[in-house]
Order: structure tokens, then sequence, then C-alpha cells
């Protein structure tokens, strides 16, 4: 079994002094290539600054990530730029699409700057949004929108997709499409998909769950037997 | 403090860049319209004080000699109420550490008690006594740059005479605000002075005893000038009279009433620039907190606010921007005024001078801002009105492009997306940008045309004195002379070349256009003064007819062709009817041109000369001029170098001063509008910059985005505001033109060229301001925000 991510005594402190609030307090983690991966916690739990440090878009206090080989807490501003660009791609709740780019252009604003992309059209394909390339994000349902995210963020093919609260602004049917996608994305690619949510019924279908409070991790799950995403309950 | 009044500071705080950059568009506005009308009203109000308090005559006459006893014809044309007949002669000051004698104006003090019209105001000292013969007072000015005091002793030379006189009293008059020898545009305080002397005491030194050469008079409420001034010329006519004339045609009084209408001007054209351009800021800034603020709105409604307490909010914050920056306006304005009044006091003669805000400056100025910004804000309220609470809660759709630009030809298919997203950005909205321009554009066009109106000031003068007027020397006699005089004048060792010219006082008439001035007559092959065309060549002066500068062919609106009336005012006063034959640029004053014997043709005295130019051995000047001050035909000497320093002054000090103010306000306002438009364009992009990052576009990248659209503004707005620069640069020279100097236009590449590098600096700082924000922005923050 491959590790992705390798992390050890964790810790990440926003302000100083008595103001200081501490988001991570020593997280030790491993997580092996390939598999979905489910943080839970409730708010304030640290499941969001964890998946910032891990998708290099902040840096730990103290401690250690890896990814693979990259040492992540070593790297500069242009160093975790470059490990983004080539590495990583990201789904957030709110889609964060161009409006001003179609859904093809979305996609391609990432395969123009990718090493080994797919065809755009491919991984809208793989999203089930073949009929819609050229579509404004105006033009599409918030469905359609999160599933257009998440062509761009597979379509320069990561090693890891880093998804915060993907399904969180969706009705129960599109979440379930969405989640559908992520599992596709996960077997076909093997693509590493790290997923942040509140949800704790989304954890049935990924391959391990770590529970967080307080900044630290209470619980890692194995799950034996995954649900598909249509057996999610909402 | 209710929370929304909090919230309302600290979002003030938060965006302070921006609300002080548009605060400060809104208080220049301000300054500019205080400073200015505050200016109008007070040299308005004192001019009018000074002439009522002193009694300032309302019509002018002068003439060769007429006994006393014509007073009294004169005091009963109808329409008169009263009269005042003087003595005046030209006199010559002599300094001891000056070189060249001083051209001087002796005029006569009414001695049975006090003065009728045209009081002197004493600024120190005393008056002259009744019976004595060698007291005078002395024009403040000329004394102040001399440092003479009451007390001490001056050398006059009167009508050929040397005379030692003890000056009592230092004074200035109304009648002389602007005090310019004659002859002279431009004031000078060192080198003109004028004397006042009891009436007996002068009128022996000058031959009028019994008699009288001027003539003041009060006119009757109700009156008519002109017809009264017709009564007054047919009384003098027999007596040599020149034509009398009203207060408008009074020099002094006439580049008083210019400057005033100069700033008048200035004062309702440029403020409202200002305002327009902070609306407009305004209202983009505050409708882009709105946009990022439907949430709260939403909350706030759904709480149970109303509209009007939410759009007041949002209201409130439009009007502090507004208001503050009014208010700092109009304390800078008050300071600004008060600092120029110094400037006026020594320009023009005011003996008081007080800095009175115009109240109702106060009130247009807070106004008209309040009213501009509010027109940005109501648009702004139309859309917090509009939201629901319901649908505030929701994310907003994703703008709609669908009906932008579609890239499907081969060049838009070679685009990358960032190129694309720049230029939907743009399709998108094209007001919007168009508005950026046009502010961007606006700025650099002030700025191209204000630093073209810095070198043509300078070209101006250079033109002047090194291709028009090449003498080094004027000098003026008492009274036309023979030809004979200038042979004497090159026999003075040093003199190198010796010009005769003639100057003949006359009205000039084409129809109802007239112009009080002289011709003058000059040699045909002229070197050292000269007319010349557009293209700087000289205009040869025509056998017969007469070349107009183009400042006086505008004020008569004649042009080549066309017959003009000369109605000369000396001599036999004939009037004459001669052919405008070309129009030569002109830079100062408005001259016109004849052909020194054609003019004497035409007056029926021939060999006559009035003045000399000299070109001199500059080593020798100094005594060429001691030499000069002691022949008793001359009248005055004018040093080019000193009339060159002086017209320096008057640009600096005068109304031409307002063009260092403008110029730093052009570049100020140039740097607040392009800083804004990189703000504005940083706001708006701030989410999907933040997505760029994450995806792994580097910070240079991302910042390609924010800063394309900036760079296409600037790439149409720096060569549009070029273009509009050259023909504000245009509007500015006439502004800043009058009678005494015309600022020549043109296009300056290097000018032009300054003000591009100015405004694309102004660009590339801001642009770095907003990069250096965007590198600091927290990705997360924004991305996980809800737009």
């Amino acid at each position: 079994m491959t590790i992705a991510f390798t992390a050890k005594g964790l810790t990440k402190t926003y302000g100083e002094g008595r103001s200081a609030v501490h988001a991570l307090r020593g997280v030790d983690l491993e997580i092996p290539q390939g598999e979905i991966v489910v943080m839970l916690g409730a708010s304030g739990s640290g499941k969001s600054t964890l998946l910032n440090i891990l998708g290099g878009l902040d840096h730990a206090s103290t401690g250690t990530v890896h990814f693979r080989d990259i040492c992540l807490t070593d790297l500069d501003d242009s160093g975790l730029t470059r490990y983004r660009r080539e590495h990583v791609g990201f789904v957030f709740q709110f889609y964060n699409l161009m409006p001003s780019l179609t859904a093809r252009e979305n996609v391609e604003l990432v395969t123009e700057i990718a090493d080994n992309p797919m065809r755009p059209e491919e991984a809208l394909e793989l999203v089930g949004l073949k009929e819609r390339v050229d579509h404004f994000p105006s033009q599409l349902s918030g469905g359609e929108q999160q599933r257009v995210a998440i062509a761009r963020a597979i379509a320069k093919q990561p090693e890891v997709l880093f998804c915060d609260e993907p399904t969180g602004a969706l009705d129960s049917a599109t979440g379930r499409a969405v989640l559908r996608v992520l599992n596709e994305v996960n077997q076909r690619l093997g693509a590493t998909v790290l997923m942040v949510t509140h949800a704790a019924n989304i954890a049935g279908m990924a391959h391990k769950v770590i529970r967080l409070a307080d900044g630290q991790i209470r619980e890692v799950e194995q799950n034996e037997t995954r649900l598909s995403p249509e057996e999610v309950v909402w | 403090m209710k929370p929304l009044d909090r919230k309302l500071l600290r979002d003030l705080n938060h965006i302070r860049g921006q609300v002080i950059a548009i605060a400060a568009v809104i208080a220049v506005g301000v300054l500019l319209q205080v400073m200015m009308s505050g200016l109008v009203t007070s040299l308005t109000e004192t001019r009018r004080a000074y002439y009522e308090r002193n009694r300032l005559a309302n019509v002018f006459a002068s003439l060769t000699r007429a006994p006393d006893s014509q007073l009294a014809i004169l005091a009963e044309i109808p329409g008169v109420a009263r009269v005042e007949g003087r003595v005046r002669g030209a006199a010559l000051v002599n300094l001891p550490d000056e070189a060249v004698p001083i051209q001087a104006r002796a005029t006569s003090l009414e001695e049975r008690g006090e003065q009728l019209l045209n009081q002197v105001y004493l600024t120190e000292g005393r008056m002259p006594g009744q019976a004595s013969r060698d007291e005078i007072l002395l024009l403040a000015g000329f004394a102040a740059a001399h440092d003479i005091a009451p007390g001490d002793t001056l050398n006059v030379t009167m009508n050929g005479a040397r005379r030692t006189l003890r000056i009592t009293g230092l004074a200035q008059s109304p009648e002389l605000l602007y005090a310019a020898a004659p002859g002279q545009m431009v004031p000078d305080p060192a080198r003109f002075a004028v004397i006042w002397m009891q009436r007996t005491s002068l009128a022996a030194a000058y031959d009028m005893s019994g008699a009288f050469n001027e003539v003041l008079f009060a006119l009757g409420r109700g009156a008519s000038e002109p017809e009264v001034i017709d009564r007054i010329d047919s009384v003098l006519d027999r007596w040599g009279g020149t034509g009398a004339y009203g207060r408008d045609d009074l020099v002094s009084d006439r580049f008083v009433q210019e400057e005033i209408a100069g700033l008048e001007t200035m004062a309702r054209s440029v403020p409202p620039l200002f305002l327009a351009v902070a609306a407009f800021l305004l209202y983009i800034v505050v409708s882009r907190i709105v946009q990022s603020e439907r949430e709260e709105i939403g909350l706030l409604k759904a709480f149970g606010y109303t509209n009007g307490e939410v759009g007041s909010h949002y209201f409130k914050m439009v009007l502090i921007v507004a208001t503050a920056g009014a208010a700092v306006g109009c304390i800078l304005g008050i300071l600004s005024g008060r600092a120029m009044i110094p400037v006026y006091t020594k320009f023009y003669n005011f003996p008081f001078l007080v800095f009175r805000p115009d109240p109702t400056s106060f009130v247009i100025g807070v106004g008209a801002s309040i009213a501009a910004a509010s027109a940005g804000g109501l648009f702004v309220l139309r859309r917090v009105f509009a939201l629901d609470p319901a649908e505030a809660m929701r994310p907003p759709a994703p703008a709609d492009y669908s009906r932008t630009v579609t890239f499907d030809g081969p060049v838009g298919r070679m685009l990358d997306q960032p190129s694309r997203m720049i230029l939907r950005g743009v399709a998108r909205r094209p007001w919007r940008v168009a508005a950026l321009i046009a502010g961007v554009a606006g700025g650099m066009a002030l700025s191209a045309g204000m630093t073209t109106i810095y070198g043509s000031f300078d070209t101006m003068q250079d033109l002047s004195f090194t291709v028009i007027d090449r003498s080094d020397a004027t000098v003026v006699f008492n009274t036309p002379l023979s030809e004979k005089a200038a042979l004497e004048l090159a026999r003075v060792p040093g003199v190198l070349r010796v010009e005769p010219t003639r100057d003949v006082s006359a009205i000039l008439r084409n129809g109802l256009k007239t112009q009080r001035g002289a011709v003058s007559g000059m040699i045909a092959d002229t070197e050292l003064s000269r007319a010349i065309d557009k293209d700087l060549r000289p205009i040869p002066l025509p056998e017969r007819g007469i070349v107009l500068s183009q400042s006086l062919a505008d004020i008569l609106e004649i042009e080549p062709g066309e017959m003009l009336t000369i109605e000369v005012r000396e001599g036999r006063r004939p009037v004459l009817e001669v052919p405008v034959v070309r129009v030569a640029r002109s830079l100062i004053g408005t001259p016109a041109y004849m052909q020194l014997d054609a003019l004497n043709r035409e007056m029926k005295e021939p060999l006559r000369i009035t003045s000399a130019r000299l070109m001199v051995d500059p080593a020798r000047a100094d005594e060429i001029y001691a030499t000069l001050s002691d022949m008793p035909t001359v009248a005055g000497v004018t040093v080019a170098e000193d009339l060159q320093a002086s017209l320096q002054r008057l640009m600096d000090e005068g109304a031409g001063s307002a063009r260092y103010i403008m110029g730093v306000v052009a570049f100020v306002i140039t740097f607040g509008i392009v800083y804004n438009a990189a703000r504005i364009a940083q706001t708006e992009l701030n989410r999907d910059l933040a997505s760029l990052r994450v995806m792994g576009f580097s910070k240079g990248e991302a910042a390609f985005v924010l800063l394309g659209e900036l760079g296409l503004i600037m790439l149409v707005a720096v060569p549009l505001g070029s273009v509009l620069g050259y023909g504000l640069s245009i509007l500015i020279a006439k502004g800043f033109s009058s009678e005494i100097y015309q600022i020549p236009t043109g296009f300056d590449p290097w000018s032009h060229g300054f003000a591009a590098s100015f405004t694309l600096a102004a660009a590339m700082v801001s642009g770095w301001l907003v990069k250096r924000d965007l590198d600091r922005t927290a990705l997360i923050d924004v991305l996980k925000s809800r737009e």
C-alpha cells in the first residue's frame, strides 16, 4: 500500500497570546494512495484546517507533512503553488467557477497549465455534462455547476482531489450525483479523494473515516463495507 | 451607537484607501470652488468698495491743454455730476543704483482741500504741504520695490529739468490697481513710478498754470455714458482731446475685470468635473459593497428592518464620504484662498484685501458634492430595495456572460482562458469599462494639457524675446521727434543697431467692434522687432496697409482683405481707412504694424518717430543707459531683460500661477482615478483570483487577470487622453490668455510623453498596491465565502 500523505505532530495556531486559537493540536496521520477518506467533525474541530494544510493552501505552525517524498512543510509559497498545480485538485462548497468562462473553458483553464491533462470534453463527459460544455455557469443548475467544478479539478488527472463540503449547497438528488462522480473519479483515475463534511452519512461511502474534535484526531475508522453513493441517506 | 452605525464605521475603515481617494477628489473640487468663488467675491467687493470710497471717476479724458475755464462748460454736460481737471506729465526717476532711468508719471493733487475724484489712499506718511513746492507722494509699490520711505528724497527729471523732491508719504490709487508703465502691458513695480504733487508746483513744471491736460468725470444716476462721452469729446476736440473713455477702458480696471472673469469661469467649470468623477467612483465602490453583503442585507430584512433602514445604512456611507470630502475641501479652500490673497495684494495694488469666502460657495460646494454622490447612491439603493430576504440568503447566481463574446474565430481560439476572462469581463459591462476609460483618459488629458501649458508659457517667453522682439532695449521719446533722433542714438558708443518706431495712439474700429490701442510704424527691413507668421517666418511690412496681430484681429473680428478704420487720437487726428494685409502671430499684447513711411504718409507728418529699439554691446550696456538717461528727449528706457523678468513674475504670481495648482491637481486626480480603477477590478475579481491561485496559478499569472483589464483600459485611455489633452490644452491656453499675453498651443510630444508616463506609472503603482493585497489575501477565506 502506497502512502500519499504522512503528517507528524501537526499544529496550527491562529493569532498570538491570549487570543490565540489552536486549530490543530498535534495531528499524526497517514493517508494511503487511492482511497476515499472522509474527515468528519463539528464546526471548529480543525478538519478544514487540516485539509488546507494537506492541500498546500496553508502552512502548519509546527510538525511536518509529506506528500509522498515532497515535504510540504518545507515548501515556500511558489513551491506550494507548484504542488497545487501539478498534483492536486480542489472542489469547494460554492463551486467557485469563473462566471466569464463556459464549462469547457473553465476546465481548459486547468488543462492549459497542467502537464498531462485529459481532454476537457472527456473530463466533462466523466461528470455527465457532455451536452452542456458550451454553457456559461449562469446557464447551469447548482448541481451542474458543482460537476463542472469537479471536472475542472480532475481534468489535470490529479493524484489527490480535495473536496470541502462538496455537497453542502446541494439537494439530495444532485448531492448524490456529485458523490457518484467523486466515486467514479476515485475508481477510474485512482485519485485519492479527501473529503471534509459535516454530513456523517456520507462517511459510509469512504474507505476510511477520520473524526476530529478540538484540533485532534479522535478516531480513525476503516469501513469494511462501503456504501454506494445511491445508498447514502440524505 | 447603533450596531449598524458601528458596522458602517468599520466598513469605511476597511476600504479607507478608496474612501480617502474619493474624498480627496471631492475635496479638490470643493477647494477650487470655495477658493475661486471666494476670490471672485473678495476681488469684486474690495474693488467696488475701494472705487466707491476713493471716488474713482466714471469717465476719463486726456487732452493737450485747456484753460480751467473749460471745466465749467464740461460740468454743464447733462449727466455729469462732478468734474475735476488734473495736470499730468511724464517724468523720469533717477535712482543712484539703477543704470536705466525709470519711467514715471506725475499727477496733480487738488490744493483747495480734498480731492473730488480719484482720491489717493495714503498708506504711510502724510500729504504734501499746501504751499510746498517740492513735496510729493510716491506710489507705495514702487517705494517698496526700492526700499524708499517717507522722508527720503527722489531725483526726478520733469519736462527736461532735474529736481530733487522730498517724499512725505506713500500712496495707492483706485486707478492704479494694475500699474503698468505707459506702453507696457506688464506691470513691474520696480520700473514704474507714480508721484503726486500739489497742482501749482506740477503745473509750473509742465507749463500748465491755469490749465489742465487730464479731466475726470463722475456721472449722475441714470446718465448715459456713451452720450456723455460724445459731448465731452465735442468740447475737448479743439483742446487736443484724445477721446474720453469709461471705466471699462481704464487699463487698470480692465485687467482686474479680466482676472475676475477668468476666476469665475474656472469656478464654474472645473469643480463639477471633479464631483462627477467622485460620484461615479462612489457608485462603483458602494454598489460593490452592497453586492458582497447581499446575505447581510437579506438577514437584516428577515429580522424586520425596513428597506428604508437598510438603504439608509448604505446611503450614509455615501453621505459620510461626500460630507467629509466637502468639509475638508471647504477648510482647504479657505486656507488656499487666504494664501492667495498676498499674491493678489502684491500684484494688484489693493490697499486692503481680505479673503471673504462666499457663503453660497459652501452651500453649493457641499450641496453639489452630496447631490453628486447621492446620484450614485440612488442607483445603489435600487439594488438594496430589490433584494428580497429569501433571495438574498441564497448564494447569488453567477453573473451572466452568455451574451458576451464567443471565441470561435481563428484568433479567438488562440486566446488562453485568462485572456478570455479579461475580454468577456470588458464585453459584459462595456459601460463600466468605458466610464473607467473616460475617467483615466480625463486624468491623462488634464495632465497632458497642463504639462503642455507649462511648456507653452516658456515658449511664449522664448518666442517673444528671441524671435519677435530681439532688441536689448527700447527708448521712448517725450514727443514725436524727427528721424535724426535715431541717428543721435546710433552715435552713442556701444549701440550696435537702432531701429526707429512710431507709435500712434488710436481707436481701431471694424464696424461696431473697437479697440483702444496703438499702431506701430516700423522700418521696412526691421531686424529687431518683427511681425511673424505661424511658422515663425517674418512678415514683410507692406507699402500700404496694416498687419494685425491675431489677438487684435480676433477682438475686431476682422480678416485680411477687409478695411480697418483707424481713428488717430493725436496730431491732426485723421481717420484712416487701411486694408488689413496679413494677420501675424501674437504672444504679447495686441500690436498692429505698419511701415513707418506708410504711417507717416497717412498721418501727413513725414519722418517722425516716437521710440527706437536698440541692440547694444552687452559689455557697455550700463554706460549706454546712463548716457540715455541724460538725454532730455528721452521719456523712458525699457530693458528687454527687465521686461522678460516682469513678465515671468506676472505669469508666476498672477492668474498664470493657477497653472501650478491645476497641474498638481491634475496629477493627483489621475492617480486617484487609476488607483480606484485598479481597486474596483480587484474587489470584483477577488474570488476568481483566489480560485486561480488554488488551481495552481502563480501570483503573477493570477495578477495577469487582475491587471489585464487595467492594462486594456490604459491601452485605450492613454491615446484617448492624449487627444483630449490636446483639445484641453487649447481650451486652457484660451483661458489663460488675455490681452496681456497669449499662450501659444500645439501638440507638444514631450508633454504628452510625460503625462503618458505619469499615467502609466500611476497604473503600475496602483497595480502593485492591489497585487500586494492580492498576494496577502487568505485564499480560503475568499473561497469559502458566498461571494
